[in-house]
């Protein structure tokens, strides 16, 4: 194994174990996102046709909302006790630390994503075991667009006096390519469309998102971090 | 000097912005479908031009900034960026203006529209991200990071009319595909994009010298502190 995927892995593994022993975030956001699918249910008839047009849409909006929560503490939770700066001064790459950090926040938020899906699929009567897999894919793809972008952010806003305006500021502009793309996928999946023609456009928009912002990400992180 | 530049760029920019408002107002006849209505693509077209100039414009010094921190450039990259938003802002205005009267809504949820709409939500994100910061360096740095990932947002908004489908008009210009517009009705917009990029230009002059007068505020007010 390389060393930098040794390192990237270590983050990975360190802060998915922190978040284990307290489960913080992820119960965080897991009850945040059921509060919200509760919430959507007074807004509009949830047992009516137009339940099933909008599906995909509100799904990500959960989903997004429910992923700033944990991606706003990915690296404000190292300044606690200067870990930031022990973090940036071990001797290893800036983008290890970055990529560890994405490989922990993304496995957090499918963990969510999954439950919420559940719990969706209960209380809104949708059907989506018929697409089940290209569901999966299109939230593995539009999940890691919003980890990349997010954790990019958490760690550009980490030393702002207004770190929890400034980073749904920042991030939801940049993530709608994205979550345009995931939605318009989702909601056609549900409604049984399977994936192919005008989908794969779509299909094409996401993972060259996901390709680009990681891409970027990884080269700038460097400035962003130590400067 | 950068007086005389000012006062010579303004003449210019009046000048041809008189030119064109008794060109487009007095010479060119009324557009076959359209009406009158059709002129404030003369204030769209260019603006929007102008706009995107500037933010690539933004880009380079940004880059540049990266490169050899020289603030500078962060000066000049905020200043363009600025003076940017500000056309951006006309663009949407315009566009909804020509919407209202064509397809009688204010706002069309289009692809181009929304694109834009959130291109300008980046940029404003950009100037509220410098405002929150108070260090120079730290300010320079994040937001140079900001404006790059910006600039990719507004690739995807130029490819968007070729990814998704649109109701936008396509470009009427004849640099692609031979455009729709009749002889003679095409050259006020490049005249005015040339008037708009010279009051740009000078927009831009007056907020470096307001940025380099308040950094020399900023160090008396330091060197006052000092005793």
């Amino acid at each position: 194994m390389s060393p930098f995927l040794r390192a990237t892995l270590t983050i990975a593994a360190k802060d998915l174990r922190s978040e284990f022993r307290t489960k913080e975030a992820f119960n965080a956001s897991l009850s945040f996102s059921v509060v919200i699918l509760v919430l959507f249910s007074f807004a509009f008839d949830p047992t009516s046709e137009q339940m099933q047009a909008i599906s995909g849409g509100l799904l990500w909006l959960v989903f997004s909302f429910a992923s700033a929560l944990s991606l706003n503490r990915s690296f404000a939770r190292e300044l606690q006790n200067d870990c930031l700066d022990a973090l940036v001064s071990a001797p290893i790459p800036v983008a290890a630390i970055f990529l560890g950090k994405a490989l922990a926040n993304y496995f957090l938020l499918i963990l969510v994503e999954i439950t919420a899906l559940a719990v969706f699929a209960l209380f809104y009567d949708t059907h989506f075991a018929a697409q089940l897999w290209p569901i999966l894919l299109v939230i593995a793809l539009g999940t890691w667009g919003m980890t990349v972008i997010g954790t990019t952010f958490s760690a550009l806003t980490v030393n702002l006096r207004m770190r929890e305006v400034m980073l749904p500021t920042l991030v939801y502009p940049m993530l709608v390519p994205a979550l345009m793309a995931a939605m318009t996928l989702t909601t056609d999946l549900m409604n049984g469309i399977p994936l192919g023609g005008d989908n794969l456009l779509w299909l094409r928009v996401l993972t060259g998102f996901d390709f680009i912002y990681t891409l970027l990400a990884m080269v700038f992180i460097d400035i962003v971090v130590v400067g | 000097m950068r007086d005389r530049i000012m006062y010579v760029l303004a003449t210019l920019s009046a000048a041809l912005l008189t030119w064109n408002l008794y060109k487009i107002f007095m010479i060119l006849p009324d557009e076959k479908n359209q009406g009158a209505i059709y002129r404030i693509v003369y204030m769209h077209v260019p603006s929007i031009f102008t706009g995107f100039t500037g933010f690539f414009v933004a880009l380079a010094a940004s880059a540049l900034y990266l490169i050899t921190k020289d603030l500078k450039y962060d000066a000049f990259a905020a200043a363009v960026t600025e003076v940017s938003l500000a056309f951006a802002s006309i663009v949407l205005a315009t566009g909804m203006i020509w919407g209202r009267i064509i397809w009688g809504i204010w706002w069309a949820w289009d692809a181009r529209l929304t694109t834009m709409l959130v291109c300008w939500l980046i940029y404003f994100g950009y100037v509220m991200l410098r405002r929150a910061i108070d260090e120079p360096t730290q300010r320079a740095r994040l937001s140079a990071v900001v404006s790059v990932f910006g600039c990719v947002d507004i690739m995807i908004v130029y490819k968007s009319i070729e990814w998704w489908r649109t109701q936008h008009p396509a470009p009427v210009l004849s640099v692609r595909d031979g455009g729709g517009m009749g002889p003679g009705m095409e050259s006020p917009i490049y005249w005015n994009w040339l008037a708009f990029m010279c009051l740009a230009s000078i927009l831009v002059m007056v907020r470096m010298r307001q940025e380099s007068i308040s950094r020399e505020i900023d160090s008396l007010r330091r060197m006052a502190h000092a005793y």
